[in-house]
């Protein structure tokens, strides 16, 4: 099972942490901070996987990917190959980058609610549940869709090329 | 527009937060939006619910108290808006779990929800309850998902399939209900659910042994066919991951077969041909595929036995060994570890590849490689691998070099065929990474060398040549200048030349040379300075001419601000000058060191087992191991010493000076509690000595204080250091007088106690002991009054994982008083590497009748699991 998805900066700020054990609030803090404080000690040249007993509790792995300011970082057991879920973490940056065209740090701080939608779509209660990111996007689009024709407030903005610049 | 106000967007939320300069400032922002948004749900507009509940969960992904907003999640789930809904689940998801009450009120909605005739709600309220289900949510519910994983959406059944999977991790109870509806959901064509529904199959067959057996004689055919089909279907780009059609399927089947082969022979057949072509037929270049091999690999290795599908995967995972990705090779190594227990001779063809990856760049695969290699040693492969691996340590970075010294090693200790080869690699090791090597091995090295009658000259010319080239090594000096003290003779004489040796020609001056550069050295450190000045002590007996010259050296260390040495010094000096009939029976060579007592210690690695055979070598005749007595201790018994046998030679003198040193402890407890006695004359200090010694019972108690109050400080083989100690005791006995030493004495002579002030001593118990706890109570009370007690606990750790949030309660019956002082830490180390120590102050109101009784409670946390351990402690010593 998958335990946690999370995505920090590489200054340790997260960008986005979903616990599928559940964890209390100051917990989650604590962990996110062991796990970059593991990760920025990483040399760029090793492999992707962490034992992560020390974090997590008994049998935990972790495995990350560094694209860029941020990493992605998947924490689950034994019951998950791990190179499979460096190819999940391959999986949820491309659709990602499709919704997001060449996704980057601020899209994610702003558009918090609409990652968590596809993170929904990749992930389920700590299972896999897509591994297409074309079938997650087509999902993704269809609550999108949902929300604009409900007319209610829009918490997608159509574009956020205007905040790059911070 | 106020910016902290409900109007604010999320988005300017967003931005104010983020320009934010120090932490200081974010939490303002935050306590002002916090602020806000609370005012607004007190006023309970359904307008700006949507916008808070997506403001608290971002800060609540920033670390910030979020609690007050679970209810307006409920109250946006219960609306009827597709958006509403959609936040208040999300919100519902992040902001509580399944611990909080709330949830008992969201599964009336959940339960409409999943019965909506928008399928994507549907898909909403599944997600959250696969998010946070609880048992009683899984028992209300599971009805629902039931159907739904015959819904027509196939996107409704995949999330319908994983929700299962919660529900009967939840209640496996409810599992026998999913098992046909799961079992249909394999014959399933479209991908998504029938990825999921391998997964809910491979997750029921977890949870019941019934649903194995289903799975196993109706599915097993089929899986095989699906896989058959997977395998041999045409290019799917949909599901293409860097070249290779849908790995996770792969991944998914394969992993589902395993558990349906394990343990049983008919299935692990049926499935044998298509796992032996997804090994073959799987392009092994792009990560994806490697990962359907590793799983596959595993599969095989789990399955009953098929020799030539094992050996297939064993040499899959030799070939991901020499792949160039870092995560091949380290998840390779992974699988070698389990695979060592089901095949051993098969991995061992593998061991050269796995010897490459201990040299490999990646830490963390060296040190995977390294404890796969420790596992294959085996006494025919020992002499190879331990060659390959103190060659590597030669070149090795210096931060790896800790942990391949350890293993080398123990890998020598463990399967050394013959002493001499031990010897030799040790030596090999100590010369290459002696500032590595840990306490344990070089004294393991030294009792090895003592029991070896006929390799102590070989040992000796060896270490003495090793010792010209690495003197830098720390353990190697010590080793070297310990062994040149016993057997500095053998050096120079060419003692017991073995065959495979040259002679060498060495001086007496020589080696005192050796001795001379490692107690000069500005970087030795006590240890290996106190371990020269013995060795220098021995060899001036050993070689009569550099006597003058070894004199010298030890008196430069007169003035040496650290006591142990400067105290050595003195003593050894004046052996040297005034006690030459004495000096060849104190230096003697060591007796042989217990190997037994040794290899005994080591194993336990509790202190408990340390008092006994330091006890037991007090009585060996040259006192093997001495308590580490305080120099106070020292100096005032060379006053007493005065007395008893101030003209008596030799050996008989020893005798008489060794059979006081069951006395010292005693004499050291209550010389260093009392300090601040009246000044006493000479006579007086005798007197009291000699009074103590007449007392067996109080001397002999506080034997084992003294014992197990050393332990902490002392590794249990420092004694080892002190060796010769005990002999030094005689020689300031006769030493009174016009002796440099004298002054000493002066200055410590008005400090001695009067024993009798002290109060009885007590004997320290064993309050509570477990495998993985031990707690040790010592006491004390303040001369005068009788009725309080000083008890310092000490707690020791015996298990292999440290204790974190270490606490330790008391409770004692009314008519005791209990004052708790601070503990010195709250955190345990492992394996009695170090302890927690925490004073206890009892006053007893009834003492004299009656004793003391209490019951203690000790909470900590191992591994992140909160332990809770009580008891109560009945075995205080009487009289407290």
């Amino acid at each position: 099972m998958i335990r946690a998805v999370m995505v920090m900066n590489t200054q340790g700020k997260p960008r986005l942490a979903k616990f599928y054990d559940s964890q209390p609030v100051d917990k989650q803090q604590e962990l996110i901070r062991s796990v970059f404080g593991v990760l920025c000690s990483r040399a760029e040249n090793v492999s992707n996987f962490v034992e992560a007993d020390s974090i997590f509790g008994p049998d935990s792995r972790i495995v990350y990917k560094h694209f860029a300011t941020l990493y992605f970082v998947l924490v689950f057991d034994s019951s998950e190959n791990e190179l499979a879920m460096l190819d999940l973490i391959q999986v949820l940056v491309e659709t990602l980058d499709k919704c997001f065209k060449n996704v980057c740090e601020l899209d994610l701080v702003f558009n918090y609610s609409k990652i968590h939608t596809i993170l929904d779509e990749i992930f389920f209660g700590g299972q896999v549940l897509e591994t297409s990111s074309a079938e997650v996007m087509k999902a993704v689009e269809e609550i999108s869709k949902l929300e604009t024709a409900s007319n209610s407030i829009t918490l997608v903005p159509k574009s956020v090329s205007g905040w790059r610049g911070r | 527009m106020n910016p902290f106000s409900s109007e604010t967007r999320l988005r300017d939320m967003i931005r104010a937060i983020r320009a934010c300069k120090t932490a200081a400032e974010e939490r303002a922002v935050v306590r002002k939006e916090c602020a806000a948004i609370r005012a607004s749900i007190n006023e309970n507009d359904p307008d700006y619910r949507h916008r808070n509940i997506a403001k608290l969960m971002f800060i609540h992904m920033l670390g910030y108290p979020t609690h007050f907003g679970q209810m307006e999640c409920l109250k946006l789930i219960a609306s009827a808006e597709f958006p509403e809904k959609r936040i208040g689940y999300l919100g519902l998801m992040l902001l509580l779990d399944e611990r909080q009450e709330v949830l008992m009120l969201v599964t009336n909605s959940l339960k409409q929800d999943l019965n909506h005739a928008n399928q994507y709600i549907v898909g909403l309220a599944l997600c959250a309850l696969g998010n946070i289900c609880s048992a009683e949510m899984a028992r209300d519910l599971a009805p629902e998902v039931e159907r739904l994983l015959q819904f027509r959406d196939p996107n409704t059944r995949k999330k319908a399939a994983l929700c299962a999977i919660r529900i009967i991790k939840k209640v496996p109870d409810l599992a026998e209900n999913f098992i046909n509806p799961a079992a249909a959901l394999l014959k399933e064509k479209h991908h998504g659910v029938l990825i999921t529904g391998v997964q809910l199959c491979t997750d029921l067959c977890k949870v019941s042994p019934e649903a194995l057996e289903h799975f196993r004689k109706k599915c097993t055919e089929g899986l095989v066919r699906t896989l058959k089909d997977v395998v041999n279907s045409p290019y799917a780009p949909e599901y293409d991951i860097a070249g290779i059609t849908d790995p996770f399927l792969h991944i998914r089947l394969v992993r589902l077969l395993r558990v349906l082969g394990q343990g049983n022979a008919d299935a692990s057949d049926l499935m044998n041909d298509i796992l032996a072509q997804v090994a073959t037929k799987t392009e092994s270049n792009k990560n994806a595929g490697n990962a359907i091999l590793y799983e596959c690999v595993e599969t095989i290795m789990s399955i009953e036995d098929n020799g030539g599908l094992r050996v297939l995967a064993i040499n899959i995972l030799g070939r991901f060994l020499s792949n160039r990705d870092n995560n091949i090779r380290y998840v390779a190594l992974n699988m070698l570890m389990k695979a060592i227990t089901v095949d051993t001779q098969a991995v061992q063809r593998h061991r050269a590849t796995i010897l490459e990856c201990v040299k490999d760049s990646d830490a963390s695969i060296r040190k995977r490689a390294l404890e796969l290699v420790y596992l294959l040693v085996n006494e025919s492969n020992v002499k190879p691998l331990t060659k390959e691996l103190i060659e590597y340590l030669e070149v090795s970075d210096q931060e790896f070099k800790g942990d391949l010294t350890a293993k080398i090693c123990s890998i020598i200790a463990k399967f050394s065929p013959e002493k001499i080869w031990y010897i030799d690699q040790m030596l090999k090791v100590l010369s290459e990474a002696g500032n590595f090597v840990k306490d344990e091995a070089w004294h393991a090295l030294i009792v090895v060398i003592s029991n070896a009658s006929d390799l102590h000259g070989y040992s000796v010319r060896a270490l003495y040549r090793a010792f010209q080239t690495s003197a830098e090594q720390e353990t190697l000096v010590r080793v070297a200048v310990w062994c040149i003290g016993e057997y500095g003779d053998m050096l120079i004489n060419n003692v017991a030349l073995l065959d495979i040796e040259n002679p060498i020609t060495v001086t007496g001056s020589d080696a005192v040379d050796v001795v001379e550069v490692s107690i000069k050295r500005h970087t030795s450190d006590l240890t290996t300075k106190s371990m020269s000045l013995i060795a220098l002590l021995k060899l001036s007996s050993r070689f009569p001419s550099c006597s003058e010259r070894i004199r010298d050296i030890i008196i430069q260390n007169r003035g040496s601000l650290v006591l142990e040495l400067q105290q050595r010094s003195i003593e050894f000096n004046s052996v040297i000058e005034k006690h030459q009939n004495i000096r060849s029976a104190l230096v003697e060579r060591m007796p042989v060191l217990d190997e037994a007592t040794f290899i005994g210690r080591r194993a336990g690695s509790s202190p408990a087992i340390v008092p006994t055979s330091n006890s037991a070598s007090l009585n060996l005749p040259n006192g093997v191991a001495k308590p580490p007595a305080a120099p106070l201790v020292d100096l005032l018994d060379l006053s007493s010493d005065d007395v008893p046998a101030p003209s008596s030679s030799g050996g008989g003198f020893l005798q008489d000076l060794l059979g006081g040193v069951d006395l010292l402890p005693g004499l050291n407890q209550t010389a260093i509690s009392g300090t601040n006695e009246a000044p006493r004359t000479g006579t007086d200090i005798l007197l009291d000595l000699l009074s103590i010694e007449t007392s067996p019972t109080q001397s002999s108690s506080s034997i084992t204080d003294i014992l197990s109050s050393s332990q902490g400080d002392k590794s249990p083989v420092a004694s080892l250091g002190e060796i010769s100690s005990p002999p030094s005791l005689s020689t300031r006995a006769t030493s009174a007088g016009a002796d440099p030493m004298m002054d000493l004495l002066g200055g410590f002579s008005p400090n001695p106690p009067m024993p009798e002030d002290n109060g009885p001593v007590y004997p320290s118990i064993v309050a509570f002991e477990s495998s993985s706890l031990r707690i040790t109570f010592d006491f004390s009370k303040a001369p005068g009054n009788p009725q309080k007690t000083t008890i310092l606990a000490t707690f020791t750790n015996m298990s292999q994982s440290i204790y974190t949030d270490f606490i330790f309660q008391a409770a004692v019956p009314k008519f005791l008083q209990l004052h708790l002082d601070p503990a010195s830490s709250n955190t345990l180390p492992a394996s009695g590497n170090g302890s927690i120590t925490q004073n206890l102050r009892v006053t007893n109101s009834q003492h004299g009748k009656k004793s003391l009784v209490m019951r203690m409670r000790i909470a900590y946390k191992f591994n992140n699991e909160d332990i809770l351990e009580e008891g109560q402690i009945n075995n205080f010593p009487r009289g407290l």
